[in-house]
C-alpha cells in the first residue's frame, strides 16, 4: 500500500463534505425511495412495514400506467428522431460557411436557455385549437385556416391511431396470437405530436450544436482525400462524416432519452394528462399519485421505475465513455 | 485538429482537463494549507453569525397558508388580515401562498411543510374528507372544541356545516365560506332572444340542446383541463339522477356503485359530452365561462365563483339556475381554516381562527370572495343579486357534499375518480367507468 502522504489526506479532507452529502442526499434517499416502493405506506402517516412487490404489480396493471409507457416510448422515438434529423440537417446548412452563421447558430440554440415551463404555457398557447364549428380559431389554426390547410385539434384530440382489429392485419395478427397489438395501447395518440414538437422546438438548437462541433471536429483532409478518390458529395457524407458523427449522436441520444424518459414540466404545463392520458407521461402520474392522492408507496415504486429505465440508458454510455477516456 | 476534436462535446465535460490530474499545474503546501483555513474561517463565520435566539420575540407573527392569490380570494383574505391587526397591532401577519387553481399546487406543498415537521400556524383546506382524511385521522390537528363553545359556532352554524367539519365527536376547523357547486350559468341575452328557458330536467336539457346546436351555438361550455370540471359535472349529474340522500349514501358506502342510478348518471353524462365545445381539454372554467358571456355557448355548468368571474369581467346579463333535476339541492363546498399540532404561534392563530368565524370576519370576506357566509346571520344587503338568492337555498335546501371539491371524499378517492372521468370523458364507455367508480370505492375502503 502506499503511504498516505500530506497532499492524499488533505485530498480525502476536502472530499469528504462532498462525498457525505451525495451518499446522503442522492443515494440514501434512492435507497429510501427503494425502501418506500417496497412498503404498504399508503396516505399522509409513514408506514413502512414489508409489502414485497405489491406495489410495481399493481403499478404494470394500472391502466393508466400502461398508457403512460406508450406515451413514454412514442415520445421518445418521436422526439429523438426530430430532434436528429432537424438538428443534423440545421448544422450540415450552417457548416456550409454561410454569411452570419454565428446568429443563426445562436438564434437556433437560444430556445434551449428557456425553461420547458415557458415552452409549456406558450405552446399551449399556440396550439390552442379553438372551436372551429362555431368558426372560433385561435394559435397556429388561424394560421393553418387562412392557407387553407385542415385544422388539428392538436393536444385536445383524443385519438389513438393503431392497427384495427378488424383489418387484414390485425385480423393475421390475431390469428398468430398476437392480437394485443392491435389495442390501443400500442398505438400512436395523436395529442402527443403537440408535445413533440414543443420539446423539438427546445431541444434541436442543442443537437445542432452538437453536430456542428462534430462536424468541425471532422479533418477537411479526409473529405478532399476522399473526393479526390471521386466520390460524390452525397458518398462522402455517407462513407465519411455520418460515420464519424456516430459519437456525437450516441451522446445525443442519452441526453435527449433520459431527458424524455423523465419529462415532466412540459407536460404539465401544456396538456397534463391530456384527453384519455393521450399525453400523460409517468413522472406527471407519480406526482399526482404521491402529493395529490397520498399514495406514497405507490408513487415511490414508479420513481424507482423511472430511475431504472433512466440508469439502463445512462450507465452502460457511463462505462463506455470511462473506458474511452482510459484509452485516449 | 487532432484526435481530440472528435470527442463529443458531453464526453469533454466529463473529461478532467489534463493539467490537474497531470500534474501541470501543481498546488503548492500553502496554498492547500490556506485554502483550508479559509475553509475553518468560514465555518467560523457562519457559526458565528448564526441569530442568538431571543428569549421572547419583539414582534408575534402570525403565518397564514392559502392559495388565495388572484382578485376577489386575495382581496378577501387581505380584508381578514386588516380585521386581525385592528385587535392586534403588533402581530406581524405572514401571507404564504402558492397560487393555483383548486390549490392544486398548494396542496402538496403543504404537505411536504406538515410531513417536514414545520406546520404554518394556521392553513386553508377544504371542508370535509379532504381535511379530515388527509389531516385529522392522521393526528396532525388540534381538535376546536373549546372554541366553538367559547364563540357559541353551534347554534350560527347549519346542522348540515357542522356534520362536516366535525369527526369522532370533535370539531376540527372553522369554515370561513360557503360556495355552490350546482349552478348552471347562462347568457340571459341569448336566452331571451329566442325565447329559451333554463332546462329544469335532463330531457329539457337535450332538448334545448339541439336548438342551440342548431343555431350555431356551443349548447354546453366546458373547460377540464386538469379533469376536476368533468368531475364537477358528474358530482351534479349525480345529484341530479339520484337525490340529495343517494348522492350522500355514495360517500358512505349505502348507495351501490354498481346500482342502475349511477350507471343512468354516467350515460346522461355521455349524452351531455356530444355537446360541449370540441377544445375542453385545452380551456379553464373560466375561459369556458368566457364562451357563454360572448354569447358562444349557451349554458356552463360549474360553481358560483363564475359570479364573481362574471363581476370581475363586467358581465352583466348573466342569468343562473340549478341544473337539472338539482332543484332544492345545494351541494356545498367550503373554505376553512384548522389548527395544525405544533403550530409555532398557537395564541395567535387561535385568536386568527376566531376572526375567520365571527360575523365581521365572514360579512367582510365574503362578499369580496364571491361566496356565502357559513353562518346563517349575515346581513343579505352586503351581498350583490346571486349571493343573495344562493342565501335563500342555503337557508332550505338539502345540503349535500361536492365530490370535486373535497367534501365529499377522501383526496385518494378523489385522485382516483379524476382518472376514471379521464378515460371516460374520451371513450365515453359507461360499463368501464361504472367499474372504475366501483373499484375507486373499494380502494378507498368504504365499499365492500
Amino acid at each position: 500500500m502506499r503511504r498516505l502522504s500530506w497532499d492524499r489526506v488533505i485530498a480525502i479532507l476536502l472530499l469528504l463534505p462532498s462525498i457525505l452529502a451525495i451518499a446522503i442526499f442522492v443515494y440514501g434517499f434512492i435507497a429510501w425511495s427503494g425502501w418506500v416502493s417496497l412498503s404498504n405506506w399508503d396516505g399522509l402517516r409513514p408506514d413502512l412495514s414489508w409489502a414485497g412487490f405489491v406495489n410495481y404489480a399493481k403499478l404494470f396493471a394500472n391502466p393508466r400506467f400502461q398508457i403512460d409507457l406508450r406515451n413514454t416510448v412514442v415520445f421518445t422515438v418521436l422526439f429523438l428522431g426530430a430532434c436528429i434529423v432537424l438538428g443534423l440537417g440545421v448544422a450540415i446548412l450552417l457548416d456550409q460557411g454561410i454569411r452570419g452563421e454565428n446568429f443563426f447558430r445562436s438564434l437556433f440554440l437560444f430556445p434551449m436557455a428557456i425553461s420547458f415551463i415557458v415552452t409549456g404555457v406558450t405552446w399551449r398557447w399556440l396550439l390552442a385549437p379553438g372551436d372551429p364549428a362555431t368558426g372560433r380559431l385561435t394559435g397556429i389554426n388561424v394560421l393553418l385556416n387562412a392557407v387553407g390547410l385542415p385544422l388539428s385539434q392538436w393536444y385536445t384530440d383524443p385519438t389513438v391511431i393503431h392497427i384495427q382489429p378488424t383489418s387484414a392485419v390485425g385480423q393475421f395478427l390475431q390469428q398468430i396470437g398476437l392480437g394485443f397489438l392491435t389495442t390501443p395501447n400500442f398505438g400512436i395518440p395523436l395529442a402527443m405530436f403537440s408535445i413533440v414538437i414543443a420539446a423539438t422546438w427546445q431541444m434541436s438548437g442543442y443537437v445542432m450544436a452538437m453536430y456542428l462541433a462534430g462536424l468541425r471536429g471532422i479533418p477537411e483532409e479526409m473529405r478532399e482525400a476522399a473526393r479526390v478518390d471521386g466520390a460524390s458529395e452525397w458518398q462522402v457524407y455517407r462513407h465519411i462524416v455520418f460515420p464519424l458523427l456516430r459519437p456525437v449522436t450516441l451522446s445525443v441520444v442519452i441526453v435527449l432519452g433520459h431527458i424524455s424518459l423523465k419529462i415532466f414540466d412540459l407536460v404539465a404545463a401544456m396538456s397534463k394528462k391530456g384527453p384519455g392520458f393521450a399525453t400523460d407521461v409517468p413522472a406527471y402520474f407519480m406526482f399526482e399519485t404521491t402529493f395529490q392522492g397520498d399514495h406514497y408507496s405507490e408513487g415511490a415504486s414508479i420513481a424507482i421505475f423511472l430511475l431504472v429505465t433512466v440508469s439502463l440508458l445512462v450507465v452502460p454510455y457511463l462505462i463506455y465513455s470511462t473506458r474511452r477516456e482510459a484509452e485516449v | 485538429m487532432t484526435e481530440k476534436a472528435t470527442l463529443t462535446p458531453i464526453y469533454r465535460i466529463l473529461k478532467v482537463p489534463s493539467h490537474y490530474s497531470q500534474g501541470g499545474v501543481t498546488m503548492s503546501r500553502r496554498t492547500i494549507w490556506s485554502m483550508l483555513s479559509l475553509v475553518v474561517v468560514l465555518a467560523l463565520l457562519l457559526v458565528a453569525c448564526k441569530p442568538t435566539p431571543t428569549p421572547t420575540p419583539t414582534k408575534k407573527q402570525l403565518e397564514i397558508f392559502s392559495w388565495w392569490t388572484t382578485g376577489g380570494e386575495a382581496a378577501g383574505l387581505l380584508k381578514l388580515f386588516e380585521l386581525y391587526n385592528q385587535k392586534f397591532p403588533d402581530v406581524e401577519i405572514i401571507n404564504a401562498t402558492v397560487a393555483g387553481g383548486a390549490g392544486f399546487e398548494a396542496k402538496p406543498a403543504l404537505k411536504a411543510r406538515m410531513l417536514g415537521g414545520d406546520p404554518p400556524d394556521s392553513f386553508q383546506v377544504h371542508m370535509g374528507h379532504e381535511l379530515i382524511d388527509t389531516w385529522v385521522t392522521t393526528g396532525y390537528m388540534e381538535p376546536l372544541d373549546d372554541l366553538y363553545k367559547q364563540e357559541g359556532w353551534e347554534n350560527v352554524f347549519p346542522k348540515g356545516v357542522l356534520e362536516i367539519v366535525s369527526y369522532d365527536g370533535h370539531y376540527w376547523s372553522v369554515p370561513v365560506n360557503i360556495h355552490r357547486a350546482n349552478v348552471l350559468w347562462y347568457n340571459k341575452k341569448v336566452f331571451e332572444a329566442n325565447g329559451w328557458k333554463p332546462p329544469e330536467t335532463f330531457d329539457e336539457f337535450f332538448a334545448l340542446a339541439e336548438q342551440m346546436k342548431a343555431k350555431g351555438i356551443t349548447p354546453l361550455a366546458l373547460g377540464d383541463v386538469g379533469i376536476w370540471a368533468s368531475t364537477h359535472l358528474f358530482e351534479v349529474i349525480l345529484a341530479g339522477t339520484m337525490g340529495p340522500e343517494k348522492y350522500k349514501g355514495l360517500w358512505t358506502g349505502q348507495t351501490d356503485w354498481n346500482g342502475p342510478e349511477v350507471k343512468q348518471a354516467l350515460e346522461t353524462m355521455a349524452k351531455m359530452l356530444e355537446y360541449v365545445n370540441p377544445d375542453h381539454s385545452a380551456l379553464s372554467w373560466d375561459q369556458a365561462n368566457d364562451l357563454v358571456i360572448q354569447g358562444k355557448a349557451g349554458m356552463t355548468i360549474m360553481g358560483d365563483w363564475v359570479d364573481a368571474d362574471n363581476l370581475a369581467k363586467g358581465f352583466k346579463d348573466s342569468g343562473w339556475a340549478p341544473p337539472p333535476g338539482t332543484k332544492g339541492i345545494f351541494i356545498a363546498l367550503s373554505d376553512t381554516f384548522g389548527l395544525p399540532k405544533g403550530a409555532p404561534h398557537r395564541e395567535q392563530a387561535i385568536e386568527w381562527l376566531r376572526i375567520c368565524g365571527s360575523k365581521a370576519g365572514q360579512e367582510a370576506f365574503n362578499p369580496l370572495k364571491g361566496s356565502i357566509c357559513a353562518r346563517n346571520d349575515c346581513n343579505p344587503d352586503l351581498f350583490g343579486p346571486y349571493l343573495k338568492t344562493a342565501m335563500e337555498d342555503w337557508a332550505k335546501d338539502a345540503i349535500v357534499p361536492s365530490l370535486a371539491h373535497g367534501a365529499a371524499a377522501s383526496e385518494a378517492w378523489v385522485t382516483k375518480i379524476n382518472d376514471v372521468m379521464t378515460a371516460f370523458v374520451t371513450d365515453k364507455d359507461v360499463v368501464k367507468a361504472q367499474a372504475g367508480l366501483a373499484q375507486a370505492c373499494k380502494d378507498a375502503g368504504v365499499c365492500k
